[in-house]
Formats: structure tokens, C-alpha cells, sequence
């Protein structure tokens, strides 16, 4: 895999110099020394992005209901009016009309969301039933193992996707585990069941990099009495890794020049040759220039070192694992040291202790409502986390890592809002809702596409029966880029996944 | 015989006699309250005004009025007159509801389930039969986790140890004092089995060894009862359960506790039920994620069970059928279903599943008896908890609002007649960092 893709590389090279080669009979002046160096070839990684493929999808109007947005405004009695996969109008009834020929899904008495968004999911890598064979999430045989992809692991079957998807998920970032210090590289996904992992994925998400601090990598690698086996372990991981990524990173910079250099070279070897050939009557021009060899080639590839280099580089989101308040902030000062910027911190139950320095670095949090005390690193926990990371201008992000919670977000953002407004915090419904939703999206880089109800946004819309905080609500519908996906009245038997065939069987 | 064992025995004999006769609960009232006179001069009363109070059982009663003496419950009814010089809990546009019973849990037992210093849930013995191992004698009544439990409305818990094959005993304890003989009611409440994956891996790894020694062990404990001179004289065949397990099987065999059993697979649960009738044992079915499918039979053999609402998902090949109704339809069935919350540290979180229940389909009276006198009915503790009613303890929650809404909270607890602190480790974090300053530490 490695040696194909450096040779198309070479390819793409290889074409870039031969353009420069078009033969002349016209003699020209030798190229004046100051002329800038040809482009630098490109590197691999920096492959333009792929366009999503157009959605085709019916105009349809959600007619009636409180819809929240999770962009600011409420709508008690909203129209939300979607079409080819774009929310195309969201407003109140009386002041947004609804186009000619629209299908009219009434929603009185009903709520309407956006889809939800979980960003730290195990869904396919860690799939259900829980068996030897489907421990997919961690490859625990080195604490760096950036060169993964949760992708490659992920299992199109599990059956927990159609139940996440009937609780109102419509996007997760399918993450590694955390046994390692680099778990390697995650997935986000579209909840649209399908054959494959390619199937599922949303298209120009960003790259995302899962890392883990604190007892899991520690413990995983300790007791194999192998490094890590202590926090000072752990961190000369982070170091060692980010310095190799650099180091690598350099290398193809300074193959870069190097090709610059003897791509200008070449040039000049050529154009003199062209020169020679067409002057060659009139005899005896000075001698041309050496022939500079062939291209100097590029370095090996190393694929780990390319997503950890994304990483330094800003292009591939760092979804940092990490419970503690002082080991987040000593995470900051050393991605200060190493050029390494954290997106989000993930679990970060003790965030609230350092909110300050969160909001000010522009660092993000993403955490359950209320679980604690399963390590003594989750012993600090608050319910009221999420509200006051949330007062003090933090992104902050109800997470679930669990196919279980993950079906209920909609309680749990309640739980969450509830105690902070104990506690004196003001914050609002759409606030919480944004746990879920527009904050997701964020912690994913994606929340220029979806995440809120806003013309422009995918069109991913959950209708639920009451209010989505409420443990008495369903979710009734959710569309996926404009599509009905989910209809609780119509269960549609290909969303029983393949798994679950002659196993399970319909409540009499 | 321990004083506790003294104690449970002494009990127990109450408990029968009230269970029979009505009446009798209300002269225990009144034999109570001049008990607790003979201690202090007058009882402290107190009366918790103009809630609507749903007692976990019969219709819920608006405006209404409950007067506690001492530690009981004296009063309950819209028409109640509030007696002169007691203090007065308004919770007018609240919810008061019977404190909620928190059960399959080894709370007490644990802090950090990852630091084994701190955990005492398990008698991790190679051995998988530990019928013996009590948690009554491990309980910490300063637990952090039961200060938690306490913000979520629970006033007693299940005290269950965790492992094996037959995991040990499970102690009654209510979720207040400080000593432990105050906190732990009844330290021989139930024997705990589990025929799920984790029990049959202790027995070997194949369910018919698990079965094997379950059967085993029942057998060897009629025989000791039988023969417990000889077994003294080592004149009895040899048994490899340990005289302790023997011991505590006894209370099993005679039906005076209940043989809790973890079960998932419906041919499992089928398997148990056959043990038991054969056994007669008083089985109590915990997990049961697919009972739904033998509802009628659980129904007819009238054995309780204990199940977990959220849990939906096909987690192992024993809980194909998980299913986020089984509940409802036990429920629908006539099972007496008790619910219960799987995470030790958040039994806070009771009423949310009792909620979730409700939305798929169980109806909500109950659901609400269901964390409440139903636990305290399948543990033979009904008659001093589980319902706002004359003679009962009070054990008492008061809520915002509608007490299985995740943004509700719980505004006051009371256990046995007082009203107990919700302080938490948490409250205190929290109180530390709501304002960030110089001086917060780091």
C-alpha cells in the first residue's frame, strides 16, 4: 500500500517535470539566474477533497411543533422546510411559507431537533454482542499506533446503529479506544445504515486523532511491564512521537526543496539542450549544463507519522482523552512546546476546575452528565460540569461512549442543564440542546454543515413525540440529509441489521 | 447467634405477623411511637404540607398532609390536621413519593472499582460459592456513593457483594447513620446467584457446571440440616461446600430469605424456575433481559423480577432479545417487576429508569412501586417500607416535580423520620469552584 501510493506520487512528479520539456526549434535566451524555482511538488497528503456526491431528496415541510434550533431561537409553532439534502427555511409558521408542493409532515404538539450528534462513539469498533470477536477499538500492542484507522475496524452490522439512529443520532466520530497514548486515527460517520464503513462516512469531516492520557495507557502498557507504566511515562510517549513527526515532516519539506532545486536544474539542462540542439549548425556554444540524474526520490512513507504531522499541522482535529485538571493543563503547555494544538478534551470530568484556561486556549470539552468514581481519575466529577464550562464560553459537548447512553442524549443534556441552573448558572434549553448538537458538531470540525436547523445545513431533523429532555419522549422520525430514515410507526425491517436476523423476534 | 442474627430472627417473627394481620401494623405504630416516647420525652413531629403525595399505593392525594412522630409516619390524607409545635416542610407544588429502594448493587462495598484497596464487593476466591460472604460486613455507611445515592431519593438499598458463582449475602441497609449496626437493618437479606456469563465462568466456564453447583450445593445443604451432628463428628459424606456456605444455606432452604439469581437467556431463565419449583425456593430473577419471552410462566410461578429498563442492547449472546419493553411487559403479565439501575456509583439515576420504563409502556403507578414497595416487598421488608402509609417509617422524598424527569431534583429526604443531609463530595466540589479565583486551588 505504502509503495503504491509513493509511486503515484512519483507519477504525479514524474508528469509535473515533463511539461517543461516541449521541444522548440526557436532558440531562447539561457534563463536568467533570478527566475523563481517551478512549484514544489505536492505532498501526498495534501490531496484537494473529495466533493460529496449531490443528494437527491423530496421537498418536504415539518408543519407545526416547537422547534429548537440549537442556534440560538425556538420556534413554539416552527416550520422547518428541507430539500436535495439542505434544511432550505426554518422559522415560525406565520412568517415562513411553505413552498407549492411540499410534503407536510405535521408536527403539532411535537418537538423538532437537528439530528444529534455523539463525538466519542465505539459504535462498529466496539460492536454488540461484546465477544473476542468484536473488541475491535483498541490495538494495544504499542501505546502509538497513529498509523490505525477506526475505519478499518469498523463493523457495518453492529446492531447497536439502528438503535442509535432511532434514538435521534444521525452523526458520531467512531474513536479508538485508550489503551494507547496515540490510539490512532478516528471516523465520522453518517448514521445511514449501509454495506460498508465507505457507506457510511461523512464526506470532507475532517481527520480526527484519538489520544489518551492519564491511567488507561499506563495501566494497559504497565502491566506488561512495558513503557508506559507512569504519567512521566506517558507524556516521554507524547514527546518521542510528536518529535519523530516533525523529523518526518522535515524530511519531505527538505525533499521538496531538494526536488525544487533539481527540478530548476533540469530545466535549465533542458532548455540548453533545446538551445544546443538548435544552434548546433553554427557549432562551438559554450559547453551545457551537467545533467542533474534522476529526481531525488522521496522519503518512505510512514502513516502514522503523516496523521500525527496533521496533527501539528492543525489538518487532523486532536480528540484528547483525559480526565484531570492538571493533566489538561500540563497537555496545553506541552502542545505549546510541541506546536500541537488540542481540539477537544474527551471524559474531562474535572474540566470545570479549569474553565478559565479552557475558554482561553479555545479548547473544547466533551463529557457524560454525571459518571464518576470508576477510576480516581473520575472521581472529581459534577453533574453541573457541562453548565459551567458552558458559562465561562468553553465549546462543551455531552458525549456518550456507550451505545446505551448514547440512546438517551436527549435526557441526559436535561440531567446536565438542570443541575447547572441549581447552581445559579443561566442557561437555556437551546443551550443544552447545543450539548448535543451544534457542540458536537464543532468538536468534529463539521459545524459549518450540520448541527443546527439553518438554511444551508444538512437536513438532518429528528421529530420527537414530547420534549427531548423529557424521559417520557420518543423520537418519531429522523431525517438523514433530507431522507426519512426513521419512522417509529413504520419500522422499517432494513434497519434489522444482518447480525440480528432469526435471533430476535417482535414483542407479541 | 450474633446480636444481629438475634435481631433479624426477632424481626422476621414481627414481620410474619404484620404481613397477615392488617391491624397489626397500626398497633406496631402505636407499640413504635410509645417505644420512642419511653426514649424521649416527646417524639419530634414534623408534618410535610400540601404536597401531592403518591404514596405507592392507590390514587395519588393532591394537598395533601403527612404527619411524622419520631421515625414513623403517623398520618396521611388531604384532611390531616397539622399538630401543634411540629415543624413544618411546605411542599406546596411538590412531589412526594415513598424513598426510592436502590437493589443489585454493591453499594457500601466500593469507592473506585478500578483501585482494589478500595473495593470490598467480592470474596475473589477461587472458590465460586460464597453464600456466606455478607455484605453487611463490609457496608461503609460513609461511602461516598451513599451520600450520592441519597440526591436521587433512595432511602434504603440492597447492599449485593458481586462474583462467583453464588456471590454471598446481601444485607438491607437505609441510607442514614453513621455506625453500621444503625445503617445495616437486616444483614441477611438474600442469598445472590448468577447463572450469566460471569458466574458460569467462576463455576468453569459451561452453564451445566454452574448448574451442577447449584444443585450441589443444595443438596449438601439439606444433608447438612439433616445431619449436622454427624457432620460435627465428620461422620457425613465430605462435602465441598464450606460449613459457613452450608450454614447460610439453611436460610434459603426454609424460604426465610430469597435465592436471588442473575439470569439473562430465556432457556436459562426456564432452567431456574424448574430448580426453584423443584427446590421450592423463594427465587427472585434478576437481569432476566429476556424474560419477556416466558412473562406468563414468571407470572404463574409468581417469582419477582428485577430488571433494568435501558438495558436494549444485544450485549452477549446469553441477552440476544434485550429489549427496552421487557419491564412493561412483564409488567402487563402480573410479574411483580422491581427496577433497578446497573451503575453502583449513580443509584441516583433509579428514577430515570423508572421513567424510561414508563415510556415503553409500563404504566406508572407501577413503575413508582416498582423502586418502592415492591423492593421492599420481594425482601420481606414491607412493613416498615415502600408506601407512605400509617405505621411506616418515614421514608420520604420530596421532588421539584415529576420525580422520573431527569431535570427534576430531589428538594428534601427524609430517612426514618429525619430529615437527612444531600450533601455530597460533589455539593462540596462544586461550592468550591462555582466562582474561579485566584485562591481556588489548583
Amino acid at each position: 500500500m505504502a509503495a503504491a501510493l509513493a509511486s503515484s506520487v512519483a507519477l504525479v512528479v514524474a508528469s509535473c517535470g515533463s511539461t517543461a520539456t516541449a521541444p522548440s526549434v526557436i532558440p531562447r535566451p539561457a534563463p536568467v539566474p533570478s527566475e523563481p524555482p517551478p512549484e514544489p511538488p505536492p505532498l501526498p497528503w495534501e490531496q484537494p477533497p473529495a466533493s460529496p456526491p449531490p443528494i437527491d431528496s423530496p421537498l418536504i415541510a415539518i408543519v407545526g411543533g416547537t422547534v429548537m434550533t440549537a442556534a440560538g431561537e425556538t420556534f413554539v409553532d416552527g416550520v422547518v422546510i428541507m430539500e436535495d439534502g439542505r434544511l432550505v427555511a426554518v422559522g415560525p409558521r406565520d412568517r415562513t411559507p411553505i413552498p407549492q408542493g411540499a410534503r407536510r409532515v405535521d408536527a403539532t404538539g411535537r418537538w423538532v431537533t437537528p439530528g444529534l450528534i455523539d463525538a466519542h462513539s465505539h459504535v462498529g469498533v466496539y460492536a454488540v454482542p461484546a465477544l473476542r470477536a468484536t473488541a475491535d477499538g483498541n490495538e494495544a500492542t504499542n501505546p502509538v499506533t497513529a498509523h490505525v484507522w477506526a475505519g478499518d475496524s469498523f463493523w457495518p452490522q453492529d446492531p447497536a446503529i439502528s438503535r442509535l439512529l432511532a434514538a435521534g443520532v444521525t452523526t458520531i466520530l467512531v474513536l479508538p479506544g485508550s489503551a494507547n497514548l496515540i490510539g490512532g486515527r478516528g471516523v465520522t460517520l453518517r448514521l445511514r445504515p449501509g454495506r460498508s464503513v465507505g457507506e457510511m462516512l461523512f464526506h470532507g469531516a475532517p481527520d480526527t486523532l484519538k489520544m489518551a492520557c492519564g491511567e488507561n495507557p499506563r495501566r494497559v502498557y504497565g502491566e506488561r511491564n512495558t513503557a508506559p507504566s507512569t504519567r512521566m511515562g506517558n507524556v516521554a510517549g507524547y514527546r518521542a512521537a510528536f518529535q519523530g513527526a516533525a523529523e518526518y515532516g522535515r524530511q519531505w519539506r527538505d525533499w521538496q526543496h531538494q526536488y525544487r532545486l533539481w527540478h530548476q536544474k533540469r530545466l535549465r539542462y533542458e532548455r540548453a539542450l533545446d538551445a544546443g540542439i538548435a544552434a548546433s549548425p553554427d557549432g562551438g556554444v559554450a559547453s551545457p549544463p551537467d545533467d542533474p540524474g534522476p529526481a531525488p526520490a522521496p522519503p518512505a512513507r510512514d502513516f502514522g507519522k503523516e496523521a500525527l504531522l496533521g496533527a501539528l499541522e492543525g489538518r487532523v482535529l486532536v480528540q484528547m482523552h483525559c480526565y484531570r485538571a492538571d493533566e489538561m493543563l500540563r497537555m496545553i503547555e506541552l502542545g505549546r512546546q510541541l506546536g500541537l494544538r488540542i481540539r477537544v478534551f474527551h471524559h474531562a470530568v474535572e474540566a470545570y476546575k479549569v474553565r478559565d484556561v479552557l475558554a482561553r486556549e479555545g479548547i473544547g470539552v466533551a463529557t457524560w452528565a454525571d459518571w464518576w468514581g470508576f477510576k480516581l481519575e473520575a472521581f472529581d466529577a459534577i453533574v453541573e460540569n457541562l453548565a459551567l464550562l458552558t458559562e465561562a464560553g468553553v465549546h462543551a459537548v455531552l458525549h456518550s461512549d456507550s451505545a446505551q447512553y448514547a440512546q438517551r442524549l436527549g435526557q441526559e443534556a436535561g440531567k446536565a442543564l438542570a443541575a447547572g441552573r441549581r447552581a445559579g448558572v443561566a442557561i437555556d434549553e437551546d443551550q443544552a440542546l447545543r450539548w448535543i448538537t451544534a457542540e458536537a458538531a464543532w468538536a468534529l470540525g463539521i459545524e459549518s454543515r450540520t448541527g443546527t436547523l439553518e438554511p444551508g445545513k444538512m437536513a438532518d431533523v429528528v421529530v420527537w413525540s414530547g420534549h427531548p429532555f423529557s424521559v417520557y419522549s420518543h423520537v418519531d422520525l429522523v431525517f438523514l440529509d433530507g431522507v426519512l430514515v426513521y419512522d417509529r410507526t413504520r419500522p422499517d425491517p432494513s434497519l434489522v441489521r444482518d447480525f440480528e436476523l432469526g435471533l430476535t423476534e417482535p414483542a407479541p | 447467634m450474633s446480636r444481629w442474627a438475634h435481631a433479624a430472627a426477632r424481626r422476621h417473627r414481627v414481620l410474619r405477623f404484620r404481613r397477615t394481620i392488617r391491624a397489626a401494623l397500626l398497633l406496631a405504630a402505636i407499640l413504635a411511637g410509645t417505644r420512642a416516647q419511653a426514649q424521649a420525652e416527646s417524639p419530634p413531629v414534623l408534618a410535610i404540607v400540601g404536597g401531592t403525595v403518591r404514596t405507592g399505593e392507590g390514587p395519588d392525594l393532591p394537598r395533601a398532609t403527612i404527619v411524622v412522630r419520631g421515625e414513623r409516619i403517623a398520618a396521611v390524607g388531604p384532611d390531616v390536621v397539622v399538630p401543634t409545635g411540629a415543624r413544618v416542610i411546605d411542599a406546596q407544588g411538590l412531589i412526594v413519593t415513598p424513598g426510592l429502594v436502590a437493589v443489585q448493587a454493591p453499594l457500601g462495598l466500593l469507592e473506585i472499582d478500578l483501585e482494589p484497596s478500595t473495593v470490598d464487593a467480592s470474596a475473589g476466591t477461587d472458590d465460586p460459592i460464597r453464600a456466606a460472604f455478607s455484605a453487611a460486613d463490609g457496608y461503609d455507611p460513609r461511602s461516598t456513593l451513599v451520600a450520592i445515592a441519597r440526591t436521587g431519593g433512595i432511602t434504603s438499598a440492597v447492599s449485593t457483594p458481586t462474583g462467583g458463582l453464588v456471590s454471598g449475602t446481601s444485607a438491607w441497609v437505609d441510607l442514614d447513620g453513621e455506625r453500621v449496626t444503625e445503617a445495616v437493618v437486616q444483614p441477611v437479606l438474600a442469598v445472590h446467584a448468577d447463572v450469566t456469563e460471569a458466574g458460569v465462568d467462576a463455576a468453569g466456564g459451561a452453564l451445566p457446571s454452574a448448574m451442577l453447583r447449584l444443585r450441589e450445593l443444595l443438596d449438601d445443604a439439606r444433608l447438612y440440616a439433616r445431619r449436622r451432628a454427624d457432620y460435627d463428628r465428620r461422620a457425613m459424606r465430605e462435602s465441598r461446600v464450606s460449613r459457613l456456605d452450608l450454614e447460610r444455606m439453611q436460610a434459603v432452604l426454609t424460604r426465610r430469605v430469597p435465592l436471588v439469581v442473575r439470569v439473562s437467556r430465556a432457556s436459562d431463565i426456564d432452567r431456574v424456575l424448574e430448580l426453584a419449583r423443584r427446590e421450592r425456593l423463594r427465587l427472585v430473577l434478576a437481569g432476566a433481559e429476556e424474560g419477556w419471552r416466558l412473562a406468563e410462566r414468571i407470572a404463574a410461578e409468581n417469582v419477582p423480577v428485577i430488571v433494568t429498563p435501558l438495558h436494549n442492547l444485544p450485549v452477549s449472546f446469553d441477552a440476544l432479545a434485550s429489549r427496552h419493553d421487557n419491564a412493561a411487559l412483564l409488567s402487563r403479565a402480573g410479574v411483580r417487576v422491581v427496577l433497578a439501575t446497573p451503575d453502583v456509583h449513580n443509584l441516583r439515576n433509579l428514577r430515570q429508569e423508572a421513567g424510561n420504563a414508563v415510556r415503553f409502556g409500563m404504566d406508572p403507578a407501577a413503575a413508582l412501586r416498582a423502586v418502592t414497595v415492591e423492593p421492599a416487598r420481594v425482601f420481606g421488608m414491607e412493613a416498615d417500607r415502600g408506601r407512605i402509609a400509617p405505621g411506616q417509617l418515614a421514608n420520604v422524598a420530596i421532588w421539584s416535580g415529576d420525580p422520573f424527569e431527569t431535570t427534576t431534583y430531589l428538594v428534601n429526604l427524609l430517612i426514618r423520620g429525619r430529615t437527612v443531609s444531600l450533601e455530597t463530595r460533589q455539593s462540596a466540589l462544586l461550592r468550591r469552584y462555582r466562582t474561579l479565583t485566584r485562591s481556588t486551588p489548583p
